[in-house]
């Protein structure tokens, strides 16, 4: 039988030549109808009002709905970037109308940047954003910035775009060694850190009296802080601190040790140790002297420290945790390269200052790069090791293993039980 | 307009049992149905589709990964049940809680704003509605600056000994109040005393102030008035208080999150967990199923004992 031959110019045969030497998107076609036909079908059965209809729903398998294949970038003509970010993670002028080294980068590229601060919760913009993703659908962002657990479950779906190293020469040069090869995104061909984030143990003077805390043993046993001990939602932080108070290392342990350390927390839970599992809530917290003692995130604690004197942090001897809140480019992003020229600029140093020297938390870039750069503006950021880690503080950061998606499900349901569910 | 479709209209509003009983002709059979359009649509779209899919999504198995099918595991069912009973329980005890307290401050306000507020009512009225201008989230928050280890609230109380009291019947912990089971329902009370207020206030309103004289000239007492005219006559409001009350109370989180602890964690905050953390989906909607069940069954029992005339 003659080879059927579509009436398509040289550049779409050679597109679609390109998609189907890819994997994962050679059954996307198949599938992509068969799913649409049972879909319509779903509706039919609706109409007739049935139980038929509940068969029809279900959610597709994540990574297979579309190829991973890069989408058609507007960049040229619209010169737009859509950027989703947290909550007061950018510089702000002094009346709070503007971010000065956003402003700089549309001066100079031409590019509008939309910010957005959307983001309140990993787990909240997953559940946000999944339906679009996993629909191969437009999520209306170029840019969004998520921690690095979150990332690391994206890159696995392939829900994100590969980055074009071509255009984050500054990133790729400047980039700390401590951020460069995560396992879950090794040599950063999807994802650049946007800040680094360390985990620590903040305790409030007044309400300890002015004995200091300094590790999680004493969080989870000293009596003297029996019902003012807050630890955090976030599994991996109470886990990895635990671990590494346990001696574990978060980077490699076992699920036996998972358990121990969760059997570990649920002592202090059981004797009322503990008052609360808590988000970004603890600052109110252990700023009114509510909480005596918690596991706390530096850049917050940094912040609090200019306005109540009272806030203390300790990195303890076992070590700290460390992770990311990373910029990704979502499937369907319609700039795409204007997203990665904005990565690129805030590796630039004196914008990577400016940014560091306002938000407080870890700068991802090299230290003896931002070191210099940081100290033009304030020397006492230069020399604040959880803004910019020396030596000593590097040597003790340690970062959460990367889970499967087995794990992950099978953790957090263990971690959930620890917190009342 | 012609006379003949005039004729046709008036026809048809027309209330005579005759001819309604009598099969119609042409256009006119359709019409109640295109009057019930409207509704419908609203019903299927926004309550009878989202069920459904719940509904799917709760007899299905997998994972994000390898992606959600319909395999009729109604186990899934039992076993959120099993595992989750404690939370269910805290949640109607908690709800009931914050609905009787809702009632015995609600009701002494909604008479006075009916019988005694006189030219004030109007400002009282808004008064009562007024938190809703700020958001939910905010308000309760505030509580937690209130209520405050070291503040003012937390001090008398311990000064007069109240939460020694209240630390031995279980429901404060070591003289404090946030992150207790007081704290939540006190939360979940502040937060759905409006709900009360205002059907208890619509049907006091209602009452005939002539009643009241009219009990008195039969030489009842200001107590008896209350119990054998006031009340029955405010049973509507009542009912529908504590519904609107229980209900949306029942299936809440926020004030467990914000103002509760590990041991106080409601029904509403594990469907949150496993729908956004575990990503668990069949569990919570199956969870969320269960509850609203349970919360239908309870109702229904309410509803036969309390009462349904003219509700509202």
């Amino acid at each position: 039988m003659e080879q059927y031959e579509p009436d398509l110019s040289p550049a779409q045969l050679a597109a679609m030549r390109r998609s189907l030497r890819n994997a994962r998107a050679r059954s996307a076609p198949f599938s992509m109808s068969r799913r649409s036909l049972l879909r319509a079908s779903a509706g039919g059965a609706l109409a007739v009002g049935g139980l038929a209809g509940l068969t029809g729903c279900g959610i597709p398998a994540a990574g297979k709905t579309q190829g991973g294949a890069p989408s058609t970038d507007h960049s040229a003509e619209e010169k737009v970037i859509n950027f989703s970010n947290w909550t007061e993670y950018i510089d702000l002028s002094d009346d709070e109308k503007h971010h000065p080294t956003l402003e700089a980068f549309t001066k100079r590229t031409g590019i509008k940047v939309n910010y957005t601060e959307d983001i309140n919760d990993n787990n909240e913009f997953f559940g946000k954003i999944k339906p679009m993703l996993a629909g191969g659908q437009d999520t209306g962002r170029d840019l969004m910035v998520l921690t690095d657990w979150l990332a690391a479950r994206l890159i696995r779906y392939g829900w994100v775009q590969k980055l074009d190293p071509s255009l984050l020469p500054h990133a790729y040069t400047n980039l700390a060694a401590q951020f460069r090869n995560p396992d879950w995104d090794p040599g950063r061909a999807y994802s650049y850190p946007w800040q680094g984030i360390a985990t620590v143990v903040a305790y409030n003077t007044k309400a300890t009296g002015g004995k200091k805390i300094t590790s999680v043993s004493q969080l989870l046993d000293d009596p003297s802080l029996r019902g003012k001990v807050g630890m955090l939602q976030e599994m991996r932080d109470t886990v990895g601190m635990t671990l590494l108070d346990m001696g574990k290392d978060p980077g490699s342990f076992k699920a036996d040790d998972f358990d121990a350390a969760i059997a570990r927390v649920q002592k202090a839970v059981d004797k009322k140790q503990i008052r609360r599992f808590t988000g970004n809530d603890y600052i109110s917290d252990l700023s009114k002297g509510d909480l005596a003692a918690c596991l706390a995130w530096a850049g917050d604690i940094v912040q609090l420290q200019a306005d109540n004197p009272h806030v203390q942090f300790a990195i303890p001897d076992a070590g700290y945790l460390s992770s990311t809140d990373n910029m990704l480019i979502p499937n369907k992003a319609r700039h795409q390269s204007n997203a990665e020229r904005l990565m690129d600029y805030y590796y630039e140093p004196p914008v990577a200052a400016e940014l560091a020297a306002w938000i407080n938390y870890v700068t991802p870039l090299d230290t003896d790069i931002i070191k210099p750069e940081l100290a033009k503006i304030d020397k006492d950021v230069a020399n604040n090791p959880l803004i910019v880690p020396d030596k000593a503080m590097s040597a003790k950061a340690h970062a959460f293993r990367s889970l499967s998606a087995k794990e992950d499900s099978a953790f957090e349901e263990k971690f959930a039980k620890l917190t009342g569910a | 307009m012609s006379a003949a479709t005039v004729t046709e209209e008036a026809r048809q509003d027309a209330p005579e049992p005759p001819e309604a009983a009598k099969p119609r002709r042409g256009r006119g059979r359709f019409v109640p149905y295109w009057l019930l359009l409207p509704g419908l649509l609203w019903l299927i779209v926004f309550f009878a589709l989202p069920m459904i899919y719940q509904a799917s999504t709760s007899i299905q198995q997998g994972s994000l990964e390898d992606g959600f099918k319909v395999t009729w595991h109604f186990a899934t069912y039992w076993d959120a049940l099993s595992e989750y009973w404690p939370q269910f329980v805290r949640s109607v005890a908690y709800a009931a809680c914050a609905t009787v307290l809702c009632l015995l401050l609600g009701y002494p306000l909604a008479y006075l704003i009916a019988f005694r507020a006189g030219r004030w009512r109007n400002l009282v009225l808004i008064l009562v509605i007024a938190p809703f201008f700020t958001s939910f989230l905010i308000r309760t928050l505030a509580w937690k600056t209130i209520l405050a280890d070291g503040g003012p609230v937390v001090g008398t109380l311990n000064s007069l000994h109240i939460l020694d009291v209240t630390t031995w019947l279980g429901i404060t912990e070591g003289h404090r109040i946030l992150a207790t089971p007081l704290a939540v329902v006190c939360g979940l009370t502040y937060n759905f005393l409006p709900f009360m207020i205002l059907p208890l206030y619509t049907s006091l309103e209602r009452i005939d102030g002539r009643l009241h004289e009219a009990a008195g000239d039969l030489y009842a007492s200001p107590g008896t008035t209350f119990r054998k005219v006031t009340f029955p006559l405010s049973m509507p409001g009542v009912v529908s208080g504590t519904l609107l009350t229980f209900i949306p109370a029942a299936g809440d989180y926020v004030n467990a999150d914000l103002l509760g602890s590990t041991d106080t964690r409601m029904i509403g905050n594990v469907i949150q967990t496993q729908f956004l953390r575990i990503l668990d989906y069949p569990t919570a909607a199956a969870l969320s199923f269960i509850l609203m069940a349970a919360i239908l069954a309870m109702v229904t029992f309410y509803i036969r004992r309390a009462g349904t005339e003219d509700l509202v």
